[in-house]
C-alpha cells in the first residue's frame, strides 16, 4: 500500500530571495532518491506539502513547471512556524516533499482557447508554473492568445522579474504588469490595482476565452465584477483557493467548502463551482 | 453464517485462549463511566455494560498515533528522511461493540479507504480487527439508530453478533474473520440455524419497541444546500453552543484529524491527534484569516457535514448512527435529533 503521508527527501539545491522585503524565497528542491522525480510527475496548478521533519508540514503551490525537469520550485512566504524554520534552512539540508496533490488548471478545455491569467502578490507561483508550461515550444501552439495581469504593491515585490520582463519581450504573451504604486520614474508598466487593470486591458470574454485567478480574496473579490464587466461567464472564470490543511488528500476534514475539500477536488474550481458551495475560504 | 452458543462459564476460558492470537479491546468499568479500553493482562471484557461513554473508533484511530519518524542527527545515515512508525498490526479482535459502533466504522471507513488515497494506518488497522458485537436489548433513553439504518441487531461491519440469553450467548458468526475469532476461542457448539435466527428476530423486535425515539431523514437530500446552509435557524441553534467539542469526541462517526511534528533531542516524530470542527484554530489561515472564525459557522458546519454534505457526497445516508452519545453528553443541550427535525422540514422563505 501506498503511504500518502511518506515524503519523498529532497535536498535544497538553492535559495533564492524573491522580493525585495525578503519576506518571501524561492527554495529549489531535488529528489535524493532516482525515481522519485517521475513519481512526482504533476501538472501546472497543483500544490505539495513541504515537510519538515520535527517541525511540521505546509500546502505550498508548486512554482515549477512539468516542463522544467531536474528540479521543482516553491515560493514561500514568511508568516507561520514551518515557513519560518523553511526561510532559516540552507542549501545542502534535507526535508521533505509529499505531493502532487490537488487537480490543476484544466489544461484540456483551455486548448485552443484565449486564456488570461490574473495574479496578484505572491500568488503568482502556480501561474508562473502555467506561463512556462504554455510558452514551451511543444505546448505553445495549443493556446490562442495568452493575456496576463500581474500586480504587486512596488516594484520590488513582483515575483519572478527577470522572468516577467523577458514574457514582456516577447510578441506571442501580451503582458500587463502592474504595481500599486511606485516611486520610481523609470517604472515603465502599468501603475493601479489588478482588478482596474483587467478591466482595461483584459481582452473581452467570448466563447473562447477563460480566465484564471490566483490571488488574495480581496483581490479575487474586486477582480470578479471587472470580469463579468467584460463578458466572462462564470464557467470561464477558473480560480484556485487556499483553505487551511493538513493530510492535503482529502481525510482530516478541515479544508472543505460544503462538500467539496479544496486539497483533493480543488484548490482548482470554476465560479460556477464555488457558486454551488458556501463560501467558507 | 452459521450461530453457535457459547455457555457464560466457557466465556472467560475461552476469550483467555483467545488472547495467544488476538490483542483483545472492549468495554471496561472506569470509575463511573464504561470506556473501551484494551484489555491487558487478564482483564475481562464488562459485557452487561449499557453504553460506553467513548465509542469503539480508536481501536482503529487512537486518539493520538505516530505515524512517521525520523532521526534528526545529521551524523546517523539516513537523518532527515521520514520513515513509517512502527506500529502493531497484529490480529485484534473488539469484543461487545455496539452494533451502531460497528456500522459507524463502515462510515468513517468512506473517508479513510478511498479510491485515490488509503490511510495506510486506518485500513491497516481495520484488517487487523475482528468485530464482536453484542447485540443492545435495553436501549437507551438516547437511542435512536433504529431511525438511521442501525439498530439494536445491525450487523453491518460485524463479524461476530452475540445475543444474551442469561446464562449463554447465542453467537451469528457472519464472516470468515467471525469464524476463526470463534475457532481461536474454542467456540464451536454450532445449533439450529432457523430456530436461532428466529430467536434473534424476536429479541431484535423486543429490543426496537423500546425506542421510543424516531428521526426521520428522508426529506435531507432533496434540500438544497444553499438554503440550508443559509437558513436564519442556524443563529438560535448555535447560540447556546460553547464549542466544547464533547460532540466530536465521542461521536462514532467524527473523524477529522490534526497532523503535528515533535522533537525530542534528536528524534523527531510526525503524528496525528483527534481534532474537531468545534474549534476556531481548525481553519485558521496562517494570515489570520478565518474562514469559520464565528462559532454558528463551526456549529452549522458540524451539522451540515453530518446531515447534508456526506449524504449529498456518498449516497449512503448521513453520517449518524444514531448512539445519542453527543445528545446525552453536550453540556447545553443541543440535540441532534432536534437539530435533524430541523433541517429535514426546512422550507427556504423567498
Amino acid at each position: 500500500m501506498e503511504n500518502p503521508y511518506m515524503p519523498y527527501p529532497v535536498r535544497i539545491d538553492d535559495i533564492e530571495i524573491a522580493t525585495e522585503d525578503k519576506s518571501l524565497k524561492t527554495f529549489k528542491f531535488v529528489f535524493l532518491n532516482e525515481g522519485d522525480e517521475e513519481k512526482f510527475a504533476y501538472h501546472a496548478g497543483q500544490f505539495a506539502e513541504l515537510s519538515i521533519p520535527g517541525v511540521g508540514e505546509i500546502p505550498i503551490g508548486i512554482a515549477s513547471s512539468p516542463v522544467e525537469k531536474g528540479f521543482v520550485k516553491f515560493t514561500v512566504f514568511k508568516t507561520g512556524v514551518v515557513t519560518s524554520h523553511l526561510h532559516n534552512m540552507k542549501v545542502g539540508d534535507i526535508m521533505g516533499l509529499r505531493g502532487p496533490l490537488g487537480n490543476w488548471y484544466p489544461w484540456d478545455k483551455l486548448e485552443n482557447k484565449n486564456v488570461v491569467i490574473i495574479g496578484g502578490g505572491f500568488a503568482f507561483t502556480t501561474l508562473r508554473s502555467s506561463i512556462i508550461y504554455m510558452l514551451d515550444p511543444a505546448n505553445r501552439s495549443k493556446f490562442k492568445n495568452i493575456d496576463v495581469v500581474y500586480g504587486a504593491r512596488s516594484p520590488g515585490m513582483l515575483l519572478y522579474r527577470d522572468e516577467l520582463f523577458e514574457w514582456e519581450k516577447r510578441n506571442d504573451i501580451n503582458m500587463h504588469i502592474t504595481v500599486d504604486s511606485t516611486d520610481d520614474p523609470s517604472w515603465k508598466y502599468h501603475t493601479g490595482f489588478v482588478p482596474q487593470i483587467v478591466e482595461q486591458n483584459a481582452p473581452k470574454a467570448d466563447q473562447d476565452t477563460y480566465a484564471i485567478i490566483c490571488g488574495p480574496p480581496i483581490m479575487i473579490k474586486f477582480t470578479q465584477p471587472s470580469l463579468t464587466q467584460l463578458g466572462y461567464k462564470p464557467h470561464q472564470i477558473i480560480m484556485s483557493l487556499e483553505n487551511r490543511m493538513k493530510c492535503g488528500i482529502g481525510m482530516c476534514g478541515r479544508c472543505n467548502i460544503g462538500k467539496e475539500l479544496v486539497c483533493k477536488d480543488g484548490p482548482v474550481f470554476t465560479l460556477d463551482e464555488i457558486n454551488q458551495t458556501p463560501k467558507e475560504y | 453464517m452459521k450461530f453457535i452458543t457459547i455457555d457464560k462459564k466457557n466465556w472467560t476460558k475461552g476469550i483467555d485462549k483467545s488472547r495467544g492470537t488476538y490483542r483483545l479491546f472492549g468495554p471496561v468499568k472506569d470509575k463511573n463511566w464504561c470506556m473501551i479500553k484494551e484489555l491487558d493482562g487478564d482483564i475481562l471484557p464488562d459485557m452487561e455494560y449499557n453504553e460506553s461513554v467513548m465509542s469503539a473508533k480508536s481501536v482503529l484511530f487512537p486518539q493520538s498515533e505516530t505515524i512517521l519518524n525520523t532521526s534528526l542527527n545529521e551524523s546517523v545515515e539516513d537523518h532527515h528522511i521520514m520513515k513509517r512508525a512502527k506500529n502493531d498490526y497484529t490480529a485484534r479482535a473488539v469484543l461487545g461493540i455496539r452494533p451502531y459502533d460497528a456500522k459507524a466504522i463502515q462510515l468513517v471507513k468512506m473517508n479513510f479507504d478511498t479510491k485515490e488515497y488509503k490511510d495506510p494506518y486506518w485500513c491497516d488497522a481495520y484488517e487487523a480487527t475482528t468485530f464482536v458485537g453484542m447485540a443492545i436489548t435495553k436501549p437507551g433513553p438516547f437511542d435512536f439508530s433504529t431511525s438511521v439504518d442501525s439498530g439494536p441487531f445491525c450487523e453491518e461491519g460485524l463479524d461476530i453478533l452475540l445475543a444474551d440469553l442469561d446464562d449463554s450467548f447465542i453467537a451469528k458468526i457472519l464472516t470468515p474473520k467471525g469464524e476463526s475469532f470463534a475457532a481461536a476461542c474454542g467456540f464451536d457448539s454450532t445449533i439450529d440455524d432457523k430456530e436461532s435466527q428466529a430467536l434473534f428476530d424476536i429479541l431484535r423486535k423486543e429490543a426496537e419497541k423500546n425506542i421510543n425515539c424516531r428521526v426521520e431523514t428522508d426529506k435531507l437530500k432533496e434540500k438544497n444546500l444553499l438554503d440550508l446552509h443559509g437558513a436564519s435557524f442556524w443563529d438560535d441553534l448555535a447560540f447556546s453552543c460553547i464549542n466544547c467539542g464533547t460532540c466530536t469526541y465521542v461521536c462514532p462517526t467524527c473523524w477529522c484529524f490534526d497532523i503535528q511534528d515533535e522533537a525530542k533531542l534528536k528524534e523527531s516524530s510526525r503524528f496525528r491527534n483527534w481534532d474537531t470542527c468545534m474549534s476556531p484554530l481548525f481553519t485558521r489561515h496562517a494570515t489570520g484569516h478565518n474562514p469559520r472564525g464565528v462559532k454558528v459557522q463551526r456549529v452549522r458546519q458540524r451539522f451540515m457535514h453530518k446531515l447534508k454534505y456526506f449524504l449529498d457526497k456518498y449516497d449512503q445516508g448521513i453520517m449518524c448512527v444514531g448512539c445519542g452519545r453527543c445528545v446525552k453528553s453536550c453540556p447545553v443541550n443541543i440535540d441532534i435529533r432536534e437539530v435533524c427535525h430541523t433541517m429535514n422540514t426546512y422550507e427556504k422563505k423567498d
